[in-house]
Parts: C-alpha cells; sequence; structure tokens
C-alpha cells in the first residue's frame, strides 16, 4: 500500500513506544533476577530481546502494508504481552529454585512456551495483515465464518468432558498435553457474520416495529436470529457451564446488534434475556441441580467466598478466589515487588488468574497502569470503528473492541470478586496459545481497519489503485440493504 | 452508527471504572485483612523469615533451628525429643503452639515488644537477626536422670510423672512425663504427616501428648498426711503427741485399715511415728479429730483449689497447673460427712492432686514454711545474647510457719531414715519425704507416689521432688517411686548423674 506523502503515518512514534515497552519488559525481567536469584544475571535482557525482535517485525510489515494504522496499539500490547512473558518466566525461576534445580533456559518452561506462541501469534498477525488488505473483503465470507463460529463454540460442548473439562468448566480440546480453547477464535468469526448480516438488516431491524410499552418492540420474524443467539448462549451456559463465555458471545452480538441498529430497544430486550436466563439458571442451580449446579455453586462461592462452607468444599469451593483475593491484598498499594511475592499460593497462577499473581509484585498502582492499558487498547479499537467510514468496518472494529473490554471486565471482575468467577483468559497475559494467537489476530484486524479509517482515501479502500486484489461485495457500499416489506 | 459506538464507549469506561474501584477495595480497603487472613499462607511464610530464638536448658539448645530449602526457610529441631517436649511443648506450621513455645511466643518469634529496638534495627542493617532467646531453669542431669529413671523402671509402669524444683527459689529443675512424644513430628514442614502424627498421638488411651506434671490429678494417697499433720501441728499438737490408732478405724460407714498388720496395732503412736510408718487409722481419726476445716485450711495454705497457677515466666504466661482439690467433704444437708472426712485425710475419696503440687509441698516444708512459686524461664537474652530478662523469685504463699515447717521436716526426714521411704535415701545428704499408695479403680494396681526434699551438707534445702508412678504393679507402689526421687534430687545437687 503506497503512502501518500504529506500525510502522518506516525509509524515512527510506533517505533519509539515500541522501544520504550520493552525496555519496561527488560527492566521487569531483571527486577525479577534480583529478587528471586539475588543477582541480575548476564542474560537477563535476553526475552526482552527476542520479543523486541518480533515485534519489531510486525513494526515492518505493518510499516509496509497498513501505514496509516493506529501506532498505540501495538507498542501497548506488546507491553502486556511482555510482560507476560516475563511473569510466566518468573514462575519458571521461581518453581526451579524450590526444586532446588538450576535456573530454567529462556525457552524452556512455560515461560519459553509463552515465548513461542508470541512469535507464532505475531506471524498470524502478519499474515493477516499481509493476506488481508482491505477489511471489507471479509465480508466475502460471511457466512463462511458465522457457521465456523458457531461450530466452534459447540465443539467442547459437544466433546466428552474428558476430553474438553478443565476446573469445571467445558471450554477446551486437549488432545495430549497441547490443549486449544476453540471459543476464543469463535469471537472473531461471529463477529465478522454478525457485521455483514446486521449491515444488510440493519433497516428492517431499526425501523419495522411495534410500539409496546413505550419501548419499540421489532418484528416477530426479525426476532429470529437474535433469539437464535440467546438460545444458544444459553445452550453454553448450560452445557459448558461457563456464564463468561456466554455472556460474552450475548453481550458481542447485543453490541452490534445496537451498533447497527441504533435502538435502545434491542439492548434492554437483550439485558432482560440474558439477566432473565441467568436468574432461571441460578434458581434451577438451586432447586433442580444437573447441569445447572456448577453455576449455582459458582454464585454462592461468589456471595461468601470467605465462609468456611464453601471455602472447605470438596468440588466447586472458594479456594481459588480467596487464595486470588489474598494475593492481591497482601500486594497492597505497592506490591511486593517484582519476583519477590509467593504466587504459587494461587492455583492456576500461570492462566486464569495470573492477574492476581502479578498484583501481590507490582500492586494497585501497578494494576492500575495494566488497566489504564488495557484501556486504551479498547478506547483505540473504538475510535477506529467510530473513524472508518464504512459500516462493516464499523461493526467489526466496534464489536471487536467491545468484546475485548467485556471479556477483561468478566476475568478481572472474576478474580476480584465483582461478579462471578468464570474461567476466561486475561487477554494477552496469561500462558497459552488460543487466547495468545486470537487476540493478536484481533488486534491485526483492528490495525488494518484503523489503517482505512486513519488512511488519506475516502470512500471504499478497494476502489483506490493498488489497493486490495478483491473486490468486497457492493451491497456493503450503501445502496443494496434489504428493504422493508410491509 | 457513531453515537451507539460512543456509548459503547462509555459502557466499557463505566465496567472499567468499576473494575479500579474494585480493585482499590481489595487492595487497598481490605488489604491488611487478606493480609492477615487465617486462610492465608504468606501468614505462616512470614513467621518462619527469621530464625525462632533458641531455648536452652543447662547450656546446651533444647529448641534449635535448622535452615532448609524450602517456603519455610527455618525448621525447628527438638534435639532431646521425648526428654524435653512436656516442658518445650512444640510449635507446629499454621497453628497454635503449645508448652514454652507458646507461652514464651512472642518473644521467640521476636514480636516480643521486649525486642523492638532490636526490629528496628534490623530495618536499618536489613539483616534478619531472628526471635530472642529462653533460657530454662531445667538442670539438665536431672531432667536426663529423671527422663531414664522414669522409663526404666524396675516395675515397667508405663504412665507417670516426675518434677523436681529448688525449693529456697521455685525454679523448676526437672519436670518429665511419660509417655511422652517427639515433637519433631508435629513441626515437620510436611502439614500433612505432621497431621497425621498429631491425630495419632491425640488418640492415643495412654495420652503422651498430656504433661502429667501438671495438667492431670491423681488421688495422692498418704502424701496428703503432710498436709494433715501441718494442720495438727498448728492447732497445738507437736511431734510427739500421741493419737490414737490400731488395726482398724469404723467412721460413718468408712472403714480405714492400714497397709499391712504391723502398722500402728496398738491404741497410741507419737504423731513423728505415725508418719513415718504412715499409719492410716491414725491419720483418718486425726482429721476427724482436727475436723474438716482444719484439714482443707491446711491443704488451701499449701496450693490446693488454686486454679490461676502457671508455671513459666514469673512475669506471667506459662503451662496452666490444674487445680488440686479436695473434694468438698459435705453430706447432702451440709454437715461434715466425718467418714468422708476420715478418708480424705489418708488421701483417698474425692482427693486429686498434681505432682507439681506434691513438690510444691515438700518443697515448702524444706524452704522454711515459705512456698516459691514455680517457674520454668530462668533469662530472656535478646538475640545478640544480651540479658533483658532474669528470674526474681517470689514467694508464692507461707503455708506453716517456721517452727511447723521444721517439725514437718524432722517428721519426714524420720520417714527416709526409717520409715515407708528408705529407698529415697543419699549417701551424704539429709533427705526426707513421703511415700503415697492411692487406690484408685476398684481392681487397679495403685497409684505410687513420693514427695520429697534433699538438704545438701552445707544445710540448703537443694531439691524438692514428686515422682508419681500410675498403676505400679506387685505391691509396696512407693518404693519405687522414692528410689526415682532420690536419683533425681541426686543429680538435681550435682552429686549424681552420670
Amino acid at each position: 500500500m503506497a503512502r501518500i506523502p504529506g500525510m502522518k503515518t506516525q509509524r515512527n512514534a510506533e517505533l519509539g513506544l515500541l522501544a520504550f515497552a520493552m525496555v519496561l519488559v527488560a527492566a521487569y525481567g531483571a527486577t525479577v533476577e534480583a529478587a528471586r536469584i539475588g543477582e541480575i544475571t548476564p542474560t537477563f535482557w535476553v526475552p526482552a530481546a527476542l520479543l523486541s525482535v518480533l515485534f519489531l517485525g510486525l513494526h515492518v510489515v505493518v510499516r509496509y502494508t497498513a501505514p496509516y494504522a493506529d501506532p498505540v496499539l501495538i507498542p501497548a500490547v506488546a507491553l502486556i504481552n511482555g510482560l507476560g512473558v516475563g511473569f510466566l518466566r518468573r514462575l519458571d525461576i521461581g518453581d526451579a529454585l524450590g526444586d532446588k534445580e538450576p535456573i530454567p533456559g529462556i525457552f524452556s518452561g512455560i515461560g519459553g512456551r509463552q515465548l513461542a506462541w508470541t512469535l507464532i501469534s505475531l506471524i498470524l498477525a502478519a499474515v493477516l495483515l499481509l493476506v488481508v488488505r482491505d477489511h471489507k473483503v471479509v465480508s466475502r465470507y460471511a457466512y463462511t465464518l458465522g457457521l465456523t463460529g458457531i461450530v466452534l463454540v459447540m465443539i467442547p460442548a459437544v466433546l466428552p468432558a474428558s476430553i474438553s473439562e478443565v476446573n469445571g468448566a467445558k471450554l477446551w480440546v486437549r488432545i495430549g498435553s497441547f490443549s486449544i480453547q476453540p471459543g476464543e477464535f469463535a469471537k472473531l468469526a461471529l463477529v465478522s457474520f454478525f457485521a455483514y448480516y446486521l449491515v444488510r438488516k440493519r433497516e428492517v431491524l431499526s425501523l419495522a416495529s411495534r410500539r409496546v410499552l413505550g419501548i419499540d418492540l421489532p418484528r416477530g420474524r426479525d426476532l429470529g436470529p437474535v433469539v437464535t443467539v440467546w438460545l444458544l448462549s444459553l445452550l453454553v451456559l448450560v452445557f459448558e457451564k461457563d456464564l463468561g463465555t456466554a455472556l460474552l458471545y450475548f453481550g458481542l452480538f447485543v453490541v452490534t446488534l445496537y451498533v447497527a441498529t441504533e435502538r435502545a430497544s434491542w439492548l434492554i430486550i437483550g439485558l432482560l434475556l440474558f439477566f432473565g436466563g441467568v436468574y432461571v439458571a441460578y434458581l434451577l442451580g438451586a432447586s433442580v441441580g444437573g447441569p445447572f449446579a456448577n453455576f449455582y455453586d459458582r454464585a454462592q462461592v461468589w456471595l461468601d467466598p470467605f465462609s468456611s462452607a464453601n471455602y472447605n468444599r470438596e468440588f466447586g469451593n472458594s479456594y481459588q478466589l480467596v487464595q486470588g483475593l489474598l494475593s492481591l491484598g497482601t500486594g497492597g498499594l505497592f506490591g511486593s515487588g517484582p519476583g519477590a511475592g509467593l504466587p504459587r499460593f494461587v492455583p492456576e497462577v500461570q492462566n486464569d488468574f495470573i492477574f492476581a499473581g502479578i498484583g501481590e509484585e507490582i500492586g494497585l498502582f501497578g494494576l492500575s497502569a495494566l488497566l489504564a492499558l488495557y484501556l486504551l487498547i479498547v478506547e483505540r479499537g473504538l475510535r477506529s470503528a467510530l473513524a472508518v467510514r464504512d459500516s462493516f468496518g464499523k461493526l467489526v472494529a466496534g464489536g471487536l473492541s467491545f468484546t475485548l473490554g467485556l471479556q477483561i471486565f468478566v476475568i478481572l471482575g472474576g478474580i476480584t470478586g465483582l461478579i462471578p468467577l468464570t474461567g476466561q483468559t486475561t487477554p494477552f497475559l496469561s500462558a497459552g496459545g488460543s487466547s495468545l494467537m486470537a487476540n493478536w489476530l484481533l488486534i491485526a484486524m483492528l490495525l488494518r481497519i484503523s489503517n482505512a479509517a486513519r488512511g488519506p482515501a475516502a470512500g471504499g479502500g478497494s476502489d483506490r489503485p493498488g489497493g486490495g486484489g478483491k473486490k468486497a461485495p457492493a451491497q456493503l457500499h450503501g445502496a443494496m440493504t434489504e428493504v422493508i416489506k410491509p | 452508527m457513531n453515537a451507539p459506538l460512543r456509548r459503547a464507549g462509555v459502557v466499557i469506561l463505566v465496567l472499567f471504572a468499576l473494575l479500579f474501584a474494585n480493585l482499590n477495595w481489595v487492595q487497598a480497603y481490605k488489604a491488611d485483612d487478606y493480609r492477615t487472613s487465617d486462610y492465608n499462607r504468606r501468614v505462616v511464610v512470614a513467621q518462619y523469615e527469621r530464625p525462632r530464638g533458641i531455648i536452652e536448658a543447662g547450656g546446651t539448645g533444647v529448641a534449635t533451628n535448622r535452615s532448609t530449602d524450602d517456603a519455610l526457610k527455618y525448621l525447628r529441631v527438638y534435639p532431646r525429643k521425648e526428654v524435653y517436649a512436656p516442658v518445650l511443648g512444640y510449635r507446629p506450621v499454621g497453628l497454635g503452639a503449645t508448652g514454652i513455645e507458646h507461652s514464651e511466643n512472642d518473644f521467640l518469634s521476636g514480636e516480643s515488644d521486649k525486642l523492638f529496638a532490636d526490629r528496628v534495627k534490623d530495618m536499618f542493617t536489613g539483616n534478619n537477626t531472628g526471635g530472642g532467646n529462653v533460657l530454662l531453669t531445667i538442670n539438665s542431669k536431672a531432667q536426663e536422670t529423671a527422663w531414664k529413671e522414669l522409663v526404666n523402671n524396675e516395675r515397667g509402669v508405663d504412665k507417670g510423672a516426675a518434677i523436681a524444683i529448688d525449693p529456697r527459689t521455685g525454679a523448676v529443675q526437672a519436670m518429665v512425663s511419660m509417655p511422652s512424644f517427639d515433637p519433631n513430628t508435629l513441626v515437620t514442614h510436611d502439614e500433612k504427616a505432621a497431621a497425621a502424627a498429631y491425630g495419632k498421638l491425640n488418640k492415643d488411651p495412654d495420652q503422651p501428648l498430656l504433661n502429667r506434671t501438671t495438667a492431670e490429678t491423681l488421688p495422692p494417697g498418704s502424701t496428703f498426711k503432710v498436709i494433715v499433720s501441718a494442720a495438727a501441728l498448728q492447732n497445738g499438737y507437736t511431734t510427739e503427741s500421741e493419737i490414737e490408732a490400731g488395726r482398724e478405724y469404723r467412721e460413718s460407714g468408712a472403714v480405714i485399715r492400714n497397709s499391712e498388720d504391723e502398722v500402728c496395732p496398738g491404741g497410741q503412736i507419737d504423731l513423728k511415728e505415725a508418719l513415718t510408718e504412715s499409719c492410716n487409722t491414725g491419720y483418718a481419726r486425726l482429721g476427724v479429730t482436727l475436723g474438716r476445716d482444719k484439714v482443707l485450711a491446711a491443704a488451701k495454705n499449701f496450693g490446693f483449689q488454686d486454679d490461676q497457677l502457671t508455671v513459666g515466666n514469673l512475669e506471667g504466661g506459662g503451662l496452666p497447673v490444674a487445680a488440686s482439690d479436695t473434694g468438698k467433704i459435705t453430706n447432702p444437708d451440709g454437715t461434715v460427712d466425718k467418714g468422708a472426712l476420715a478418708q480424705s485425710s489418708i488421701g483417698q475419696r474425692d482427693v486429686r492432686m498434681t505432682p507439681l503440687q506434691g513438690a510444691m509441698i515438700a518443697a515448702a516444708v524444706a524452704n522454711g514454711g515459705k512456698q516459691q512459686r514455680p517457674y520454668l524461664v530462668q533469662k530472656l537474652l535478646t538475640p545478640d545474647l544480651r540479658t533483658i530478662y532474669t528470674a526474681n523469685p517470689k514467694t508464692l504463699r507461707t503455708p506453716v510457719n517456721e517452727q511447723v515447717a521444721s517439725d514437718l521436716k524432722d517428721m519426714m526426714v524420720s520417714v527416709v531414715q526409717n520409715g515407708t521411704g528408705r529407698r529415697a535415701r543419699i549417701s551424704g545428704m539429709e533427705v526426707g519425704g513421703k511415700t503415697g499408695t492411692a487406690e484408685n479403680a476398684a481392681g487397679a494396681d495403685p497409684h505410687g507416689w513420693f514427695i520429697g526434699f534433699a538438704f545438701d551438707d552445707k544445710g540448703e534445702a537443694v531439691s524438692a521432688v514428686c515422682v508419681m508412678l500410675e498403676n505400679v504393679p506387685g505391691g509396696h507402689a512407693s518404693a519405687e517411686a522414692a528410689r526415682i526421687a532420690g536419683l533425681i534430687m541426686k543429680a538435681a545437687a550435682g552429686r549424681g548423674g552420670d
């Protein structure tokens, strides 16, 4: 994609911010070694340097394929990703010292694996940027993506628990020591499908209505897809035993629907349906049990984690939640310092509870900075959605950013006891490939859309000389939205 | 579409604001609660960050530390295992301690106000100098002798206790309880193993975790006659006063006989001879003649009914001591139960005594009537071995005056010279005492007791002792207790042992 002279690409700003982020990651690594090993080893800078090379690679790809992309996204995500790798390496070092083993190499342990996952994720992100030169091309494959998304969501639900269940939630596909969370990728596919579907249907959904009790209700036949998705998310809730994932899918759909139609009634209907469904599931869990029991237990644990009944229960107890809270509380305002905490007291501290483990060491101030970084990423994504000119791009960027924000809220709110705990990964921080890959693909998509938003050409990017090879479907550009049939 | 997008942005802002507010709640407002929560393992780890103070007896550490490589940096070690367990107690991971480990916990852990200056110094030097050290009054030779002789007793008894105190100060010289336990198994960092070991000890019917010197009360038998003698001497009797004896004494349905037919079969016997031979009929009748109130008052003066006593630090804290009890000796209508009084006067019926109480009776007699408050903590030392506390002996009570004490001493010396306590004799020392053979349950062997004291060649009261063996088979239950008592006192005087 050729650059237009005189327009600011801000790629050098991105490079500078990236360098600053990597300096922070290196400093974090040094502090960890000083606290854990008692000295800073001569190789403390190697993980940060390797990450720098990887992110620099992505930066170069962006420089040539999306020169006008938002310059803040990559450095902000890189900093979080780098801290994640650093914290996981810190766990490796702590475990090795505990077992009186030598300090693990940079490529071994969960830290090393996370480094490898980062490499793969960045390659995927780069490939997406190279292949999808214009985000509107994605809409061509909307139905394929929609079907893929639903299949990905449903896979763990239909698989036997021995393959798909971890800690009571059926979100996984495990083959040997290798495991993926297909739901992470489903987000991307479903957002693309919703965006395409809603761009086509927005007129119908926003205009055709009956007024009941002061709220504009849509026509019954247009409600079909909404109800389908609602049922799907409740099925996820029941069969995958995970409120967070259900909330995520449903929130994703309701928000894209609301953005597309600009009608608050969709929000109200959506929220009522969801919370009604959740409440019914809670009541069923209390009375019937069965598939709802796990959900009821989690709600009980959330309401009073410190009661000895909830803490000492054999299954579905509050042990993990309590240990996470104690870890955060022990950290206090300033934290114990990187490497100086005791994160292994928190079960699953490398996955769902990484925020609690990091929180003990960097304290309230550090976590507030981390929250601000996440907020920055999400709001930057929403800004791209505001600035991009086509409806499909707006919906995809808006949906993806909002989902990212919602996922952060669901997992961090769960860990800190704000909402019932659900098994979500913390984006860019948790150990694990699927989360990292899916979220980097999400960032790549946002980069692509922000490039279109901030770039020079008005209207469809594909019409530009030298743009993406394939032409996007015409109906996305105004004329061919479905008309109202009385 | 931009207006709803902006609103979605506002929703995200609100959600993050909620997260931020809640994070403040968790990490600032509730931080102290969480930091010190019982569920927080870091509390335990923090306790092991600096070495706990050492407990010393006779110049050697009996509770020490070994550094480890696990999360808890120091392992508590008790090198003498069972021998000192009743004194030291133990300090398990994440649970409350017992014994001196419990009563001196603040000082040993370094949290005591007395060590404030050391903690401030630590802050500036960056060192973790550890907790303060506790120096016990225990005489290691007497302690080892007591344990060795108790477990190797000649009658094969498996339960018993021995305690020795310095009559002049109240300093505890030896305190052993059998069966005992190895505290090392309870303080291991493998908490599951520790819990299993505790469960096993706790279920053992012989109660190895019980400190029998302070926490168990048993019928004292004839050792109680020292109390009745004191009551008599305080009420006009002398050691030569003749009292009525005989083969048998019936009183309000109670029948008192002597242990053997040849003991005081005649009608009259003097007080000294009655104690020397341990004449049951004489003492039962004497108690009834004196009356309930005088006997109970004498017992109370010697420390019976005291449920406030602790043995540890004279400034407060220590092992709790069960109250020794005389029983009410009262009929349901409030009048004196003479039958019970007759039986109580020879230490039976409802009379119960701790071995510590027995030693305190002997100590008061040896110390001219002044009963010193018993204690275990001689000194407290800072980590850099500066003494910040030295025990200053205190008189607990004065049960008898010097004259009565002197008479009681003569009578008790006669017991060891000529009477039932002959096996407690130590060559070159003046030893006095009183034996006791206590019936307890129907068909069970009696408990054997000995309470006594020893004077060295300079006339100093160097040790007072009580040895108790439960359910001694084969008759003459108190003889073995007297033999062990003699050896302990000899060791305490620095003359015996190895």
